[in-house]
């Protein structure tokens, strides 16, 4: 006991430190923005912060369509790809200028208390429960997702969570939430990392997971699709400009490249050639 | 973040696969450092290069390599060892091995040749010697211990890698650290970076001790 | 059996003979002075004897013991090895007690705990130390230490005694304890000492016979007596007149 409260005054001492960190961080936030807007130097290749998700990245959706739009408009987009959670994040503390993002709950949240302003919807990809080959659980007699989710607990077949807070967590949490059930065995497994990595690890552990379309079709693994096209696996993606941002004029372009015709078009497109079939479904709207 | 349970899991899972491979890697590193500081023979110019090259390997480089062995298709896939505690202390080990034996070589080396001759003409073999130089150059080696603690505790490619970051199973502090950052939870991160650097701390004033009271010994 | 006998040693470096020594003979008991200038070989040939330097060629017999040396490995020649013992000029203590260090040829043998205490004991009584046996060995005086080092030996109770010029460096006290001591063992347990020293009284006072090495030759080697009143070449009569210009 005295260990624990010697070990808790330690660490309110730490918290101190922190808060203070936490203070100035927050304090800094307005200040950096008029400061991190350069000095109008019109030759000065300009530059912005997409702040996405990784699976945005991992698929190759932005190698596809940045460099088109760079070179059309002269703007330099420098991506952070991290976990929705992250995206959000940099974006409240103004250290993005766009967001990318695919958490509708967090996104109309993070408009609502005004950090963003001009969403849009974007485009949708699928997600897919997928599983060992031999699909031990029997997911594919499964209807639902809600009921993919029942049949693997019910048999405690490994299954691998993301863990990080991320879209696509988020959206396996509010499965298991809809199926009413709490995932916390030794079944259930939280990687904590990407999609990438997280569905590396459910190979190797013939487990199940959760996962976008896009991921998935880009890794050549020994697992299957045991369960698509649910309603409630459809993933829409929204693009949020951030209001503290300095680049408004260059955000907003991003964003009219993402939404109109030509960048539609090729979000169509895109891994039509590799995959058979386009990994993202168009549907550009302004909420 | 307070110091819960799920954290204090954390912290002494941290601990428990940087202890182990530290001492693996000592039973490995000491006595072929020792080696290789007292004897020569063909081929030593090259396994010291190695060595030396082998202290800074990229941990991500070797999270890589001991990932593809350990693969459900790679040679030990069968041992089904990927994504387990005893992954991550194989990869540390492979990282801590080479700057133990490094610093060994070098503290040995640094020790006069006469310690090592009298060793040898009080009847010594040839282990026993390596044994009582091992002993005498105690402080140099310590040192070698704390860095490849501070290398094994701190590093986060070759244990995410391996390891996964699997809550409950292989989660350590580094990795929890670049998932809070990760999850946009900065403070929760920046408090697990405080216990890390707050537990080096401690581990190396601990060695420090030690290691001032010998020199103080050898002054007088 | 009661020999020590070298025989046909040759110690060059890159090309440079250094030592050669056509034959020589020890019998066992007695006390030899090895002197000679700066660089005529004489630590070279000690550290021949102790297995510490390999020559290019060379024989030597340990009372009854054959050993080619240049072939000898490490490992064949700890049991030689451990016939004999060496004190260095300049004596190395490990970080350890002073009745660790003394302990140490022992505990290589893998003697049992009791006889290691018995012989530790003994052996720094010897050398009048026995109250410092608790004593890191850091903290030794220069003096001490070397007794230290002499006790450290003869715990090992070597049929072969090889000192290095071991109070070269040593007060008058400490030399008078040394000599002593080395006396002692010569005459109780019949040990056969070889000795370097520059001091030629020294070597009058103690040694039953005298080496005389110059330029890595073996010139002479005959009764103290002998050695320094009739000395057969002209480089040792040079020598002991001090007329030699080392």
């Amino acid at each position: 006991m005295m260990k624990n409260l010697r070990f808790a005054k330690v660490f309110l001492l730490f918290s101190l430190i922190l808060l203070l960190a936490a203070c100035s961080q927050s304090s800094s936030a307005p200040a950096t923005s008029p400061a991190a807007a350069p000095a109008p130097e019109t030759q000065e290749v300009k530059e912005i912060t997409l702040a996405t998700t990784t699976s945005t990245q991992d698929s190759g959706l932005l190698d596809y369509l940045l460099p088109i739009f760079e070179q059309q408009s002269g703007i330099k987009v420098k991506v952070v790809a991290v976990g929705t959670g992250q995206a959000i994040k940099l974006g409240e503390d103004g250290n993005a200028d766009v967001l990318l993002v695919h958490a509708r709950k967090s996104e109309d949240e993070f408009v609502a208390k005004g950090f963003g302003v001009n969403a849009f919807d974007v485009m949708y990809n699928q997600f897919y429960i997928v599983g060992p080959a031999d699909d031990p659980a029997g997911v594919k007699q499964a209807k639902t997702a809600k009921e993919a989710f029942g049949k693997i607990a019910e048999k405690k077949a490994t299954f691998i969570s993301r863990g990080d807070d991320s879209g696509t967590d988020k959206k396996e949490k509010g499965i298991w939430t809809e199926a009413k059930i709490k995932p916390e065995d030794s079944w259930y497994l939280s990687s904590g990392q990407g999609m990438g990595e997280t569905l590396q690890m459910t190979d190797e552990k013939k487990a199940y997971t959760l996962t976008d379309e896009a991921t998935f079709l880009s890794r050549k693994l020994n697992l299957d699709v045991v369960m698509q096209g649910d309603k409630s696996l459809l993933n829409p993606y929204g693009i949020i400009q951030v209001k503290s941002s300095a680049k408004q004029e260059e955000g907003m372009k991003l964003i009219e490249f993402f939404t109109g015709a030509e960048g539609q078009k090729l979000i169509g497109e895109f891994g039509q050639k590799d995959y058979g079939k386009g990994l993202f479904v168009p549907d550009a709207k302004k909420r | 973040m307070m110091l819960t349970q799920d954290v204090w899991e954390v912290i002494s899972l941290s601990l428990k696969v940087t202890t182990s491979s530290v001492l693996l890697g000592m039973l490995m590193g000491i006595p072929f450092g020792a080696f290789l500081g007292l004897y020569s023979f063909p081929g030593k110019r090259l396994i010291i290069a190695l060595i030396y090259t082998c202290m800074g390997l990229p941990p991500v480089l070797v999270g890589v390599i001991v990932y593809l062995l350990l693969s459900r298709y790679g040679p030990l896939g069968s041992l089904d060892l990927l994504f387990s505690a005893e992954a991550m202390i194989i990869a540390q080990v492979v990282l801590v091995t080479p700057i133990l034996a490094g610093l060994t070589m070098a503290a040995v080396h640094g020790k006069e040749r006469t310690y090592w001759e009298t060793a040898k003409s009080l009847g010594a073999t040839p282990l026993q010697m390596m044994l009582t130089i091992i002993r005498e150059a105690r402080g140099g080696i310590w040192s070698g211990v704390a860095a490849a603690f501070g290398r094994a505790i701190s590093e986060v490619g070759a244990v995410m890698l391996v390891g996964g970051n699997i809550e409950h199973h292989t989660r350590v502090m580094t990795t929890a650290i670049i998932l809070e950052t990760r999850t946009g939870n900065f403070t929760a991160g920046l408090q697990l970076g405080l216990v890390l650097l707050a537990i080096s701390f401690l581990f190396n004033s601990f060695l420090m001790v030690g290691m001032m009271n010998q020199m103080k010994s050898r002054r007088r | 059996m009661n020999r020590l006998k070298l025989k046909d040693l040759e110690v060059s470096y890159e090309g440079r003979t250094v030592l050669q020594v056509e034959q020589a003979i020890f019998e066992r008991g007695r006390i030899y002075g090895i002197v000679g200038p700066s660089g005529a070989g004489k630590s070279t040939l000690l550290r021949v004897m102790n297995l510490l330097e390999k020559p290019t060629r060379g024989s030597m017999q340990l009372f009854g013991t054959d050993v080619e040396l240049p072939s000898l490995t490490y490992r064949k020649g700890v049991p030689i090895q451990r016939k004999m013992a060496f004190v260095a000029q300049r004596p190395s203590m490990f970080q350890a007690t002073v009745f660790d260090n003394v302990a140490l040829g022992l505990r290589y043998r893998n003697l049992d705990k009791s006889t290691v205490q018995k012989r530790v004991e003994h052996a720094l009584g010897l050398v009048e130390l026995s109250p410092l046996a608790r004593q890191r060995a850091q903290t030794l005086s220069g003096g001490e230490a070397q007794r230290i080092a002499l006790a450290r030996a003869l715990a090992c109770e070597p049929e072969l005694l090889l000192l290095d010029e071991p109070t070269a460096s040593l007060d008058p006290y400490n030399i008078s304890i040394f000599e002593r001591v080395i006396q002692q063992v010569n005459h109780q347990q019949h040990m056969t000492i070889l000795m370097i020293t520059h001091n030629l009284p020294q070597a009058k006072r103690l040694a039953d016979a005298c080496l005389f090495l110059h330029k890595g030759r073996l010139v002479e080697l005959a009764d103290t007596h002998t050695f320094f009143h009739h000395p057969a070449s002209a480089e040792l009569q040079d020598f002991v007149s001090g007329r030699m210009i080392c």
